[in-house]
């Protein structure tokens, strides 16, 4: 009988590892944790999308909480973003657009068209931002706390679901 | 008309399947627990009509990719148009859900390979074993319907084109790198089928064990392909020049190569001596559980990884649940079922027996390590300690060590004989290769450096230390025929009489030689390019050059190249070294239209001591290019030597011994005993 229950080991060991598991699951699968977290936004000079002259720098994330998102006129998932974004800064979210590998005018009309949500947005043409931050593709967006640390890294768009259950809990929880 | 409605009848079709599957199921299982036939002899047709079935709906679905059809939401998502035809065809398991469908077509064309190959074995050993492979058929049936429908249609707002399938599997790689994985893992499902239908039926001698190795030894060797498919695929696809990320999908088919490895190692055991039964039938259990546990790691999103799938939790539940239930059951049935006597057959501390145990746990714990790596971040997220990332640095920390300790004793292991082996022997017949290898380890790497490198000398040493003692046994042996034929009074002079013993020596032992040195060659791959690789990051404008290590790298030419799905920046690069003939490589940087996603392609001159290795990143402000490029001493080694190990695995099936095993009883076999020392006999696999 003693080594009947032996065998039965591997069997507990199993229904441990499952319960680990499906623990796992409930978990927020998009989430994917960017090497970046918990390390400053890197450093940048680029100028906005509206106006060729006007260079911006870090110092454009200090003082408040901003959501940096990374898009581009030719990316279709950026449109179906753009509705969850206009609503986030209706409630009071500093939004950042960083146009990633995109034409000026090409940017600007994807923004006539579908909404600015955006304080201010800079112009990468080159993705050199992008290269910096690790964008896998657009959209992406980053959380940027009042002392300029990435805090939360979203890929993929952001789901009118993720607004309300990520994106304004992380807002709220680094608000100074 | 019949066009039209092709997925549709795709989707028939995996229905059907599906009912066949359920059958396949239970009516051979309660054949055989009620001694029924003719239940039994349900097991084969239906094993057939459900492989036609299968055939039919993947044929229908690559039907729908080849005709741009739309229409179906899973062409829409992962075709184009504009995609060449090759990649129409391999894009059907570009994503989650076709490529489960090729999971499970894979497994039904197990089930049928086993059906026509074991007309020789017992009629209730063959139902029991399709029946579970029924079993998880049905499974994983029920899945694609219920979750992952690849036939479902996007109707009435029919897409014009197609979003393309992802750039970065738009590649030879991919077109032979997952159905070469999915033969492995799936083909596990065979053995743990036989160890399943051995607990069930009562019968855990050693001859399920016999009948199981061959599908093992096959399953296994499609593995290793594929895992150095994947690793060769990331190379120079991902265009980092890195062969192995420790990333989550890469353990995860890592996995069960550890785990069936193992395997592999104590089927033998069983086989040959009767001892380490449970053990054997858990490892079998185990292996399996392990492909399943990868498909659910990569599948669910769980874990974030380069190759993860589109996500949805309700798909992660569903396979959590068949995971749990399969390796649930079949660890029950274990704990129930399996034999509480002890074998009796003992061995000595220094035997092959031992020596295969050591292997074995080693291995075992290989696989522990990586599965607590892979799944740590997931544990400690479950408890609420926080989320961490594991990386690189604990798993070379903990892996290189257990190899080397492992390849300590591969290098005894094929010299010991059964049972017992005297020490002062073993010392006597490896004592020269040990010095030898140690010598040659330590001053190679200063003639080929110029300096010494720990890592380098340590990865030669275990390689030499393999092929010498491999080299002393197969020395050993060519000698031994030779006595055998002056013993019986016919001396043999002539030159071929001095390798008499090779004739004898199996091809199960010459697999077992070709795979354990394929390790070494491995081995020495992964010393030398961790250790030597040159990599330097230039800026260049066309005009320009830079030396890096030895070569002279000029960009002579920057244009732009339209390509049948993508534009392409492409920059040629003159390729010059002193003495040497010049040559032209040729990076890019594709922008991908359909999907809008930029990649890099990367120039690569194979060879076999050394890869360049270029790859074009950045416009810089000013106009110039940013470059990596790489030198990659012996890369090509790893995959040579994962070839070698899957051709081993294969010659050891190929054996006549397998051919012939049938007609012999299974009583007569689990007696049988082989004299220690009887040369090529001995070949464990």
């Amino acid at each position: 009988m003693r080594r009947r229950l032996l065998l039965l080991i591997p069997l507990l060991l199993f229904a441990v590892l499952v319960v680990f598991l499906y623990r796992g699951l409930a978990k927020d699968p998009a989430a994917r944790d960017s090497a970046l977290l918990a390390r400053e936004f890197p450093a940048f000079n680029l100028a906005t999308l509206d106006d060729p002259d006007r260079t911006l720098d870090r110092s454009l994330l200090e003082g408040q909480v901003t959501l940096v998102n990374v898009w581009g006129e030719w990316c279709p998932t950026c449109k179906q973003e753009m509705p969850q974004l206009l609503a986030l800064a209706e409630r009071g979210v500093r939004l950042v657009g960083v146009d990633y590998k995109d034409t000026r005018e090409n940017g600007l009309q994807f923004l006539d068209e579908f909404g600015n949500p955006f304080e201010v947005s800079l112009f990468d043409p080159d993705g050199t931002l992008g290269f910096d931050l690790g964008v896998y593709g657009a959209p992406e967006s980053f959380l940027v706390d009042a002392e300029g640390v990435i805090r939360y890294h979203h890929t993929g768009y952001i789901t009118p679901q993720d607004v309300e259950d990520v994106i304004l809990p992380e807002v709220k929880k680094w608000q100074p | 008309m019949l066009i039209r409605i092709l997925p549709e009848l795709g989707h028939f079709a995996l229905i059907l399947a599906l009912a066949m599957a359920v059958l396949q199921a239970i009516v051979p299982l309660w054949g055989a627990a009620t001694r029924r036939p003719l239940w039994m002899a349900f097991a084969q047709p239906m094993a057939w009509g459900q492989f036609l079935f299968l055939v039919l709906a993947y044929l229908s679905l690559t039907a729908s990719f080849a005709l741009d059809d739309f229409s179906v939401a899973y062409v829409a998502n992962n075709s184009n148009s504009l995609l060449p035809w090759y990649y129409k065809l391999s894009a059907v398991w570009g994503s989650h859900e076709g490529s489960v469908l090729l999971w499970v077509l894979i497994l039904s064309g197990w089930s049928f390979a086993v059906s026509l190959f074991s007309q020789r074995l017992p009629r209730d050993m063959l139902a029991r074993v399709l029946g579970v492979m029924g079993w998880i058929s049905s499974g994983f049936l029920l899945f694609i319907l219920l979750t992952s429908n690849p036939f479902e249609r996007l109707l009435p707002n029919v897409p014009t084109d197609g979003a393309d399938l992802n750039p970065l599997l738009q590649d030879f790689g991919l077109i032979v790198h997952p159905p070469m994985l999915y033969m492995g893992y799936v083909g596990f499902s065979v053995v743990f089928a036989f160890a399943m239908a051995a607990l069930l039926g009562g019968r855990l001698d050693a001859a399920w064990t016999r009948w199981a190795r061959p599908w093992t030894n096959v399953a296994w060797a499609f593995l290793t392909v594929g895992i150095a498919l994947g690793s060769w695929w990331a190379y120079y696809e991902l265009g980092w020049g890195g062969w192995w990320f420790w990333d989550p999908v890469e353990n995860a088919s890592l996995l069960p190569w550890l785990a069936g490895t193992a395997l592999i190692h104590s089927l033998a055991v069983t086989e040959k001596r009767g001892t380490f039964k449970n053990w054997t039938v858990l490892l079998a259990i185990f292996t399996f559980s392990l492909s399943l546990l990868g498909t659910f790691l990569v599948r669910s999103g769980v874990l974030t990884s380069v190759h993860a799938f589109a996500n949805d939790p309700s798909r992660g539940t569903f396979i959590l649940a068949l995971l749990g239930v399969t390796v649930g059951l079949s660890l029950a049935i274990f704990a129930l079922r399996a034999p509480r006597v002890q074998s009796l057959a003992g061995f000595g501390w220094l035997s092959r027996d031992s020596l295969l145990l050591i292997n074995n746990i080693l291995l075992v714990v290989m696989t522990v390590t990586v599965l607590l790596g892979t799944i740590y971040p997931l544990l400690l997220d479950a408890l609420g300690l926080g989320k961490i990332s594991v990386g690189p640095p604990y798993f070379n920390a903990l892996f290189v060590p257990l190899t080397a300790l492992l390849c300590l004793f591969m290098g005894l292991g094929p010299l010991a004989r059964w049972k017992r082996m005297p020490g002062r022997e073993l010392a006597r017949r490896l004592g020269g290769a040990a010095i030898v290898a140690v010598v040659v380890a330590a001053v190679l790497p200063l003639l080929y450096g110029g300096s010494f490198s720990l890592g380098v000398t340590l990865g030669l040493l275990l390689a030499l230390w393999l092929a010498l003692s491999l080299a002393r046994d197969i020395f050993d042996k060519a000698r031994r025929g030779r006595f055998d034929k002056t013993r019986r009074g016919r001396p043999d002079r002539s030159r071929r009489g001095r390798l008499g013993g090779l004739k004898k020596l199996t091809l199960a032992y010459w697999g077992m030689v070709v795979g354990h040195l394929g390790l070494a060659v491995t081995i020495v791959g992964v010393a030398m390019v961790s250790h030597y690789n040159v990599e330097r990051n230039v800026r260049l404008a066309p005009g320009q050059s830079v030396e890096v290590g030895g070569y002279q790298f000029a960009m002579t030419d920057f244009r732009e190249r339209r390509g049948p799905n993508y534009t392409a920046d492409t920059a040629t690069i003159e390729v010059t070294r002193p003495g040497r003939a010049s040559f032209t490589m040729q990076p890019e940087k594709r922008f991908y239209v359909a999907s809008g996603m930029p990649m890099t392609d990367v120039a690569l001159r194979p060879g076999l001591f050394s890869d360049l290795y270029v790859a074009l990143g950045e416009r810089l402000d000013n106009g110039d290019w940013s470059l990596r490029i790489q030198l990659k001493p012996f890369v090509r080694w790893l995959w040579l030597g994962a070839l070698m190990m899957a051709a081993g695995g294969i010659l050891a099936v190929i054996d006549r011994r397998y051919r012939r095993m049938p007609r012999r009883s299974a009583a007569l076999r689990t007696h049988e005993s082989i004299p220690p020392g009887t040369g090529a006999r001995e070949g464990i696999s």
